[in-house]
């Protein structure tokens, strides 16, 4: 691969650029350093790992090439076209700090790359993604490659529906304002009968929390067929709501094989009166999409399960950031999707967190390294998806949840509501009161992140079941250092 | 009578939380207020979990910005409803806002009698369910 080491600048159009061979992805006019990004462009920030003595620059012509109109050698037809448009330039390259000679890391570079509009199919994210990572995570010449963050033109913005409900309209049909939702996945994920399981799901409800939840596995498997699922749980749902007078949830998972099965779930679940259905990341961006569609025209909120995600997402070097993840199921059409808790068992750097929470709830996200957010971000009045905290977090973190991750935000409390003590109602009560204490006292003006365990205490003298609580998890935390930190920030953050 | 934990309605943002007192209320309205929200007050007698529109104890107080003054309203309709749901609502202009940003109950009959879950069975096993309040079974201003 010599080529990948030529400093060559673009060659002319021109009979010579196009005689017959391979030429370096630089001279073919996909390294760009004088690019004026257009308002109308959509822009990749790439993590390149080079091979060992390519030029990065090189690569990141190479990555913009072959993620447009590029191809291994140059091809005369490219000349019928109004090649130089649709070619993606590379424009930036910047060597990631703390990378390279005399670290532990080799080599890394940020690299931007600029794409005409023209390029991509409104309203299909499938369309998309199968541009900029369809080819180019296996090319030969990167040893790894992460997309970090995409900035979406408003003007591509404009042909995605977005959300079929939006945080702002979930919360009227709700009628729950100005505090996080809580929730619980019910617990044991897999084994219930329809009968069992719809039990955890009134106790939950009728104690306090907003919503409970399929887990991500569970459709319809020998020991609970879907329909039995759906017909005791919304029994449960709708006994819970008469007993106090809440609007009520439970996210009915329609994740199936196909999607007529899925269709006829979701169908099923609305002539049964629930407000919400749920499905996973891994039926795939065109069935998320027709999902929201279906979502919007039918009244339902629609929850998205991250399933997969970190099969791709975790690892610095290889993959794609959560962020890009939020912005593309944002542009899909979901209204809820888990991004973290900071706090709990699952990966997570709280400023980190706090870019995937913004990028899904702002209007408009100015750039913000220390957040991960690379790139301004106008929303165009797209509606804005509700982020769900789920996984290893319990009342006694509420005043850190709450400092954290604000008011737009589903707390799951699963184990933290039916491992309690004293039973799954209790635990409801304990997560109700700890929240609405926590509330209350931030917006009294106190000063929550450090008066918190305090305020619990105090709100556990007259609370049994928040005492209860506080005693069986005092001492949980899950405390490891997390692989996803950002790279610009000149101190490390913590994550507790 | 009511048997969830609290054996009240619990609506709202405090409600699993020992009545508000007016020191507590007047908190809220302060937070609100530093938020540039507009509050209002409103009441009902029929406190169905979809019952969107409770009367407006007058319209929401854009342009009164002292919480002694809201509180005042909010203890008006407190001594004129004794026996109603009351509940202070706030209010948020902002663009892609524009909708309710609090709700918390401040008043409730002495009695809560809570509501009955009707079942209509149907075809197969599907059932409709209506949640019904006892209390709508008397007409409006008669029912606590």
């Amino acid at each position: 691969m010599s080529q990948l080491n030529s400093n060559n600048e673009t060659m002319k159009e021109g009979k010579d650029r196009y005689k017959a061979g391979v030429l370096p992805y630089k001279k073919m006019g996909y390294w760009q350093p004088d690019y004026q990004v257009k308002d109308t462009d959509l822009l990749a920030m790439f993590r390149i790992t080079p091979q060992p003595g390519s030029d990065p620059e090189e690569v990141a012509a190479a990555v913009a090439g072959e993620s447009s109109t590029a191809t291994w050698t140059v091809v005369w037809t490219d000349r019928l076209t109004a090649c130089e448009l649709y070619r993606a330039k590379a424009y930036r390259v910047d060597q990631v700090p703390n990378t390279g000679e005399g670290t532990k890391t080799e080599a890394q570079y940020f690299a931007y790359i600029a794409y005409e509009l023209d390029l991509f199919e409104g309203g299909s994210i499938a369309n998309l993604t199968a541009s900029i990572i369809g080819n180019v995570f296996g090319m030969k010449a990167v040893k790894a490659l992460r997309l970090e963050d995409m900035r979406i033109p408003v003007a591509y913005l404009k042909t995605f529906q977005g959300p079929a409900t939006g945080v702002i309209v979930e919360r009227e049909r709700l009628d729950k304002f100005g505090r996080p939702l809580l929730g619980a996945t019910t617990k044991p994920k897999l084994g219930l009968s329809g009968r069992n399981y719809g039990r955890v799901v009134y106790e939950g409800l009728k104690g306090g929390l907003d919503f409970m939840k399929d887990d991500e596995n569970i459709n319809s498997q020998a020991f609970m067929h879907w329909r039995d699922r759906f017909l005791y749980c919304m029994d449960a749902v709708n006994k819970a709501s008469a007993a106090t007078g809440e609007v009520k949830g439970h996210y009915l998972n329609v994740t199936a094989g196909t999607m007529e099965e899925m269709y006829r779930r979701a169908e099923f679940a609305k002539s049964l009166g629930s407000v919400i259905i749920m499905i996973d990341l891994v039926i795939g961006y065109t069935a998320i999409q027709s999902m929201a569609l279906w979502a919007r025209q039918n009244d339902m909120i629609l929850h998205l399960h991250r399933a997969g995600n970190s099969t791709y997402s975790r690892q610095k070097n290889h993959g794609m950031n959560f962020r890009v993840i939020c912005k593309w199921m944002r542009m899909a059409g979901v209204d809820h999707i888990h991004a973290g808790t900071v706090v709990g068992k699952l990966e997570g750097d709280p400023a980190m967190i706090r870019g995937f929470y913004d990028t899904l709830l702002d209007d408009h996200t100015p750039q913000n390294l220390e957040h991960g957010l690379f790139f301004e971000q106008d929303w165009a009045s797209l509606n804005k998806c509700m982020p769900v905290a789920s996984g290893g977090i319990h009342a006694g973190q509420m005043h850190q949840l709450l400092t954290y991750l604000g008011d737009d935000v589903v707390l799951q409390f699963g184990g933290g509501t039916i491992g309690h003590p004293q039973g799954i109602q209790a635990g409801a009560v304990a997560n109700r009161v700890a929240l609405e204490t926590m509330v209350l006292a931030r917006n009294e003006g106190r000063d929550i992140w450090n008066e918190g365990p305090q305020i619990l205490q105090d709100a556990a003298k007259w609370c049994g079941p928040l005492r209860a609580a506080i005693d069986t998890w005092k001492d949980i935390s899950f405390n490891y250092e997390s692989t996803d930190t950002a790279d610009f920030v000149p101190t490390a953050t913590t994550s507790f | 009578m009511m048997t969830n934990p609290n054996g009240i309605v619990t609506q709202g943002q405090f409600s699993f939380l020992p009545p508000l007192t007016d020191v507590q209320i007047t908190a809220q309205i302060k937070y609100a207020l530093g938020k540039g929200w507009a509050l209002s007050v409103e009441y009902t007698d029929d406190p169905h979990p979809r019952n969107t529109y409770w009367e407006m104890f007058g319209a929401p107080m854009f342009d009164l910005k002292d919480p002694a003054g809201i509180l005042m309203e909010i203890n008006n309709c407190r001594k004129t409803f004794p026996n109603h749901y009351i509940r202070v609502m706030a209010f948020s202009s902002v663009r892609g806002v524009e909708s309710p940003t609090m709700s918390y109950i401040v008043n409730r009959p002495k009695n809560e009698p809570g509501f009955s879950l009707v079942r209509q069975e149907t075809d197969g096993r599907n059932i409709r369910y209506t949640i019904h309040s006892y209390a709508t079974d008397k007409p409006e201003g008669e029912r606590y």
